[in-house]
């Protein structure tokens, strides 16, 4: 039996009924990442050791006749944003090469709590700040669809990981897409959850007003699950909501009648690809088959998001990076002076985009420009956020492509940053307005690349996202289709 | 408008980070056509408009005042690049003759 390929729900299960031992199913995703990820560089850091541990803990619990959590001996990836104590953590940069956490973030302890066996590091975007994962300063990881494409950003080791059977869940964090925009492009499920949803407490902060964790999986029900374990109100973290947690996974059933689908036609407009809105279209009237009516709306500020998300998150950035100055931990240049220190040590530490959105930011937060760039568009985040509250009193779910492109090449995209930036025109107002958003596979460009469908919620609307992607999945097969990574000769 | 090779130096300083000289030109290039692209946003009518600062409404919560579990001195000295004793050490803030920059 090949574990590797099992969802998360169905590894459970076979745990608890002692179907099979955790140590034999993450022995198994060991053995395959052992003999994958050369040609992937999904993870940063494998933690073989600890993960053993870790199921042996299971497989003794489950002897025991205890019930080891909702994620007994699922194999699970975290991107290399969070904190693990004693275990590396890099943010993919340098300068925080060789750290080593004294404590685990909320997300991390409540994976372990629930039972999930922590197998490593996932590659990213330096920061989470990029679209294609090229700003990994320890190299890229490949797309498993196509090793010569990026699998999307930032938490692009994230999805190339469970798209390739490297994990069965993995976390990412997504401040403008991160989580949508790789599952997207690498063929998975991830959800962006409600800002405030999951705690940040050990979650290398990039853009506080919009940063947050969520799981990716292969199937919308695994995702349910491990937000599940995840959510929650957290003391550590002041903008952590404080409501129940639902049970998603027991949510996830029933046709969709009734259900309201919003279909906003800024979404469809130039720039995107025309197969992907085909498919995209296709989708939503699969959503239509299964019950739900399709309303047009209008979200007509989402044009000013792209410029809106890139004045407000380098801004945060900026501050939130102020903190990497070579004193309490990660790299330190020697200097004669504390302010050289700091200015050698960051140029050092700091790859180029970060340096670029640490520029960007400090720049729009300059006395003198700070009321025509950043208090400009913290005005236009509250339209935004208008529309939405507008459009969900019409609606209840809104479907949009996810990414306006397929996978597109490593390099095509690096020399200019604004094409690069333009990868995240659609994840990002969901990120201004603070909604829960999920991206599911809908289909393959010209039968091979990877797309998926964007479901938006209201505030706290998981349920009705993923109620809705989990009845397009169990009338679909897309995520069914593994990619070729035998013929293209890896596996 | 044009960001300028010196505009670019201000804000580096500001940011504390050392550029190149290469470095600076391709920032004011780049600053340039990205800051370029958020003009349409000058074109947004915005009047009476409450800035949003955060996505859900927040309250400023007060925990109670008490003692939680803390790390140990140890601990958060244990990543340090540079330490003396208990302390991080840092080379000097402050010149004997001029302030350090």
């Amino acid at each position: 039996m090949s574990w590797h390929w099992q969802s998360a729900a169905a590894i459970a299960a076979a745990v608890r009924s002692r179907a099979v031992s955790a140590v034999e199913v993450a022995r198994a995703h060991l053995d395959r990442i052992a003999s994958l990820d050369g040609k992937l560089h999904c993870y940063l850091r494998v933690d073989e050791k600890g993960a053993l541990l870790q199921a042996a803990a299971v497989d003794a619990a489950v002897a025991r006749g205890e019930d080891p959590g909702l994620l007994a001996g699922v194999p699970v990836g975290l991107k290399d944003l969070f904190v693990t104590a004693g275990l590396e953590t890099t943010a993919a940069s340098k300068i925080l090469q060789g750290w080593i956490p004294v404590y685990d973030g909320t997300a991390v302890t409540r994976l372990k709590r629930a039972g999930a066996v922590l197998l490593g590091k996932l590659n990213m975007d330096e920061f989470a700040m990029g679209s294609s994962n090229e700003n990994s300063a320890f190299g890229p990881v490949h797309n498993p669809w196509d090793l010569e494409r990026v699998p999307g950003g930032s938490s692009g080791g994230s999805a190339a990981a469970v798209a390739a059977g490297l994990c069965a869940i993995a976390l990412g964090t997504d401040t403008g897409g991160s989580i949508r925009q790789p599952a997207t492009l690498s063929g998975v499920v991830g959800i962006k959850p409600t800002y405030g949803r999951v705690s940040r407490y050990g979650v290398v902060a990039f853009a506080s007003s919009l940063d947050q964790v969520g799981p990716l999986a292969r199937t919308v029900e695994d995702c349910a699950l491990a937000l599940e374990a995840i959510a929650g109100h957290d003391p550590q973290d002041a903008t952590s909501i404080d409501a129940p947690v639902p049970r998603y996974r027991d949510q996830l059933g029933g046709d969709l009648s009734g259900l309201r689908v919003g279909v906003p036609e800024e979404y469809f407009a130039e720039g995107l690809d025309p197969k992907i809105a085909t498919l995209v279209r296709a989708a939503i009237a699969e959503l239509a088959r299964l019950g739900a009516r399709t309303v047009p709306i209008s979200l007509p500020n989402s044009i000013h998001s792209l410029a809106t998300y890139y004045l407000i998150a380098p801004a945060e950035c900026s501050s939130n990076l102020a903190r990497y100055d070579g004193v309490r931990y990660g790299l330190r240049i020697p200097a004669e002076g504390l302010g050289e220190m700091y200015q050698q040590t960051r140029a050092a530490g700091f790859g180029a985009e970060v340096k670029r959105r640490i520029m960007l930011g400090t720049y729009a937060l300059r006395a003198g420009y700070y009321d025509a760039y950043y208090l400009r568009a913290q005005k236009v985040r509250a339209l935004i956020k208008r529309d939405f509250d507008r459009a969900f009193s019409e609606c209840d779910v809104i479907a949009t492509p996810t990414s306006p492109v397929p996978a597109f090449r490593l390099g095509e995209r690096t020399a200019d940053p604004m094409a690069m930036y333009l990868a995240d025109i659609y994840t990002i107002s969901c990120n201004l307005a603070g909604l829960p958003g999920l991206s599911v596979p809908c289909g393959f460009v010209d039968g091979r690349l990877p797309t998926g469908l964007q479901l938006l919620g209201p505030p706290l609307g998981e349920e009705v996202v993923l109620r809705t992607a989990a009845a397009y999945q169990r009338t679909t097969r897309w995520h069914e289709r593994r990619p070729p990574l035998a013929t293209e000769g890896v596996a | 408008m044009k960001i300028t090779a010196d505009e670019v130096r201000l804000t580096a300083e500001l940011g504390r980070l050392a550029l190149s000289e290469e470095e600076t030109a391709r920032l004011a290039r780049e600053l340039d056509a990205i800051l370029g692209y958020m003009e349409k946003l000058a074109a947004v009518d915005v009047a009476g408009i409450q800035p949003m600062t955060h996505a859900v409404a927040l309250d400023c919560p007060l925990r109670s005042d008490e003692l939680g579990s803390q790390l140990t001195v140890e601990q958060v000295l244990s990543a340090a690049p540079v330490r003396e004793g208990d302390l991080f050490q840092v080379p000097r803030a402050i010149a004997h003759d001029k302030e350090a920059p």
